[in-house]
């Protein structure tokens, strides 16, 4: 499968999504400035981690509006694939290509731990090689994580199934203090109305190595490899 | 023309900046102290033909950019100079 990772002035995970990417899932993969215009010939689009243009005014508010961001809205409107991780996901809900938006953590402090999360969907193309219920452990590190939405958006996210991870406690329950940002329900991430756009606050590149204490996150990325000829 | 722009959380959204500052003022013994909200305030000059056409203007640029019409609502003053 081909992917790009953009990389946007603050971007800080990009290089971790496309070690993921290349040396431990051995997939092909580009690194796009987010100047560029064309993406190439591209399956999956990652939006990574970090503090595009500083964070200023709101996170992810200036970036969506880089070069690049007018093609990724073109190839998702055309059904291509795209993930958003952290502040991926924020460029992707200022980006009106997600719903809702990510605001300050409700603790008001910055969290950077490793989280329990529940897959609330399966057969979608992230989380097609993943059984409902299932849980992985994934790290975040985020101080604008808290998710919400209206509430008749909400409902209707909800009756779509668009709600694909939820923070759970260890056991897969749900529980306000296995929350770490107070989300609306628990939401860790969400797809678009199609399935074809991902945003999530946990970074499954930062675990698809025993060494960094889960390869959880590989099983987000190989589900996304698994829609290759589907 | 001189913009003011004033931005703050939707009402109806939990504001926890605003829920610190609210705890913190009564903390000090300022008392009947509610509904605390934070916001960003905005000045900026532009260059425009009327006032008519500067609003029309800093309500595009609100809307796109300044603030995040689901999380936040806007008010702004424009005055010439």
């Amino acid at each position: 499968m081909k992917w790009a990772v953009v990389r946007f002035p603050g971007s800080l995970d990009d290089d971790d999504a496309l070690h993921a990417l290349r040396e431990v899932l051995g997939q092909s993969a580009s690194l796009l400035w987010h100047k560029e215009e064309r993406l190439g010939e591209v399956e999956c689009i990652v939006l990574p981690g970090g503090f595009s243009y500083g964070d200023y005014l709101r996170c992810g508010a200036i970036a969506r509006f880089s070069p690049i961001m007018k093609s990724i809205g073109e190839f998702a409107a055309n059904g291509g694939l795209v993930l958003g991780i952290c502040n991926g996901f924020q460029i992707l809900c200022e980006a009106h290509l997600l719903p809702g938006a990510l605001m300050r953590n409700r603790s008001l402090s910055f969290v950077c731990e490793t989280v329990t999360v529940r897959v609330e969907k399966s057969e979608t193309p992230f989380t097609r090689s993943m059984r409902c219920g299932e849980l992985l452990r994934l790290p975040i590190k985020h101080g604008e994580g808290c998710y919400v939405a209206p509430a008749e958006e909400l409902r209707m996210m909800e009756e779509r199934g668009q709600v694909l991870l939820r923070y759970v406690d260890t056991e897969g329950r749900l529980d306000e203090r296995a929350n770490p940002n107070g989300s609306m329900r628990s939401i860790a991430g969400v797809a678009n109305e199609r399935f074809n756009v991902f945003g999530l606050m946990p970074h499954p590149e930062h675990a698809v190595e025993s060494l960094l204490g889960s390869n959880d996150g590989l099983k987000i990325f190989s589900s996304i490899a698994a829609n290759v000829g589907r | 023309m001189r913009v003011t722009v004033y931005v703050t959380s939707r009402r109806g959204i939990l504001d926890p900046e605003g829920r610190a500052v609210e705890a913190a003022l009564a903390n000090l013994g300022f008392n009947g102290v509610s509904d605390v909200h934070l916001g960003r305030y905005i000045v900026l000059a532009l260059d425009a033909p009327s006032k008519a056409a500067a609003q029309e203007t800093v309500q595009k640029m609100c809307e796109q950019l300044l603030a995040n019409p689901i999380i936040e609502e806007f008010r702004f003053e424009v005055e010439p100079g």
